[in-house]
């Protein structure tokens, strides 16, 4: 399992990312600079990581999103290959088309640091084949602009096509405005691309894997992605 | 030329910040409401046809300046 992860300047989870998938899960993670054209050959996993790219100057992800190794990472999706972007990195994915959607400020206005469970709504997915149809976890998030938009329309699309992956919830997996931390719409937390391989989420699953440093809430999305690779 | 571009947040879309923004106008026992926050961008791009020009500023806007979900644009060339 080969794992990339693009850092912009101002990204700053890539070395969670990092020690997510390289100390705790034991793959190979290479980091890839923006600028860079390619990126690792046989990359199985493109992990776009959180922080603040370009100072989130004209919206977040937005000039990431056209940084050199961007282009590489569209044809990796193209190709079938998985990209988890994170976080900034679910912003980029959006800015960069690759998802639909995107993430304003928290209805609160506030930067929201905080533990949220997610429900489980795919288990299809090379992301989530480990888990259970309603299974619900533990992540931390931490972002002022995660308030996932749509047009009316393209929200009756996206959820008619089974494209959202992890919504807010209650401990008890109950869903309601009351458990969605910043006004996304229909709780939505994180989503997939029509063919399943683009995964965009606001929760940090990579900071919830490592028993020395706390709960392990976000295992499920990378013990599915093993599973993915060993099947594969 | 210089273009000014103004983006603004579409009328559907929540923009808590002109919320936060008109609240604080109301403590200041000012009648205003609507209050919505957007972005001015200003710029000086070469040409003399203004409608020549108009045309580069709508397909910057449509590759980077603007993101459709949420935001729409108006252009005025000065």
């Amino acid at each position: 399992m080969r794992v990339a992860v693009p850092v912009f300047p101002g990204s700053n989870c890539d070395h969670d990312a990092l020690h997510a998938c390289g100390t705790v899960l034991g793959w190979e993670t290479i980091s890839v600079w923006h600028q860079d054209a390619r990126l690792p050959e046989n990359t199985d996993l493109v992990f776009i990581p959180g922080g603040f790219s370009y100072g989130d100057y004209l919206r977040c992800g937005a000039i990431a999103a056209l940084a050199p190794i961007m282009a590489d990472v569209k044809r990796h999706a193209d190709n079938g290959g998985l990209v988890l972007g994170v976080c900034n990195g679910f912003q980029i994915l959006c800015e960069a088309q690759l998802l639909p959607g995107a993430l304003l400020r928290n209805e609160s206005l506030r930067f929201i640091h905080a533990d949220v469970h997610l429900r489980v709504e795919r288990t299809d997915l090379p992301f989530t084949r480990a888990m259970k149809a309603g299974d619900v976890f533990r992540v931390p998030i931490a972002h002022a602009e995660g308030n996932f938009t749509l047009e009316p329309e393209d929200l009756t699309d996206l959820e008619a096509r089974g494209g959202v992956a992890f919504r807010y919830c209650s401990a008890q997996g109950e869903i309601g405005a009351d458990h969605v931390p910043n006004g996304a719409m229909n709780g939505i937390a994180g989503i997939v691309n029509l063919k399943g391989n683009v995964l965009g989420m606001m929760p940090h699953p990579e900071r919830a894997v490592d028993p020395k440093l706390g709960p392990t809430g976000g295992l499920g999305i990378f013990r599915s992605l093993e599973a993915a690779f060993a099947k594969a | 030329m210089k273009v000014r571009v103004s983006v603004q947040l579409k009328p559907g879309i929540l923009d808590p910040q002109g919320k936060a923004v008109e609240q604080g106008l109301h403590g200041f026992a000012f009648e205003v409401e609507h209050v919505r926050i957007g972005r001015l961008i200003e710029m000086d791009i070469p040409g003399t046809d203004p409608a020549e020009v108009k045309a580069k500023a709508q397909a910057m806007c449509d590759k980077l300046l603007v993101n459709p979900v949420m935001e729409k644009a108006s252009i005025e060339v000065l």
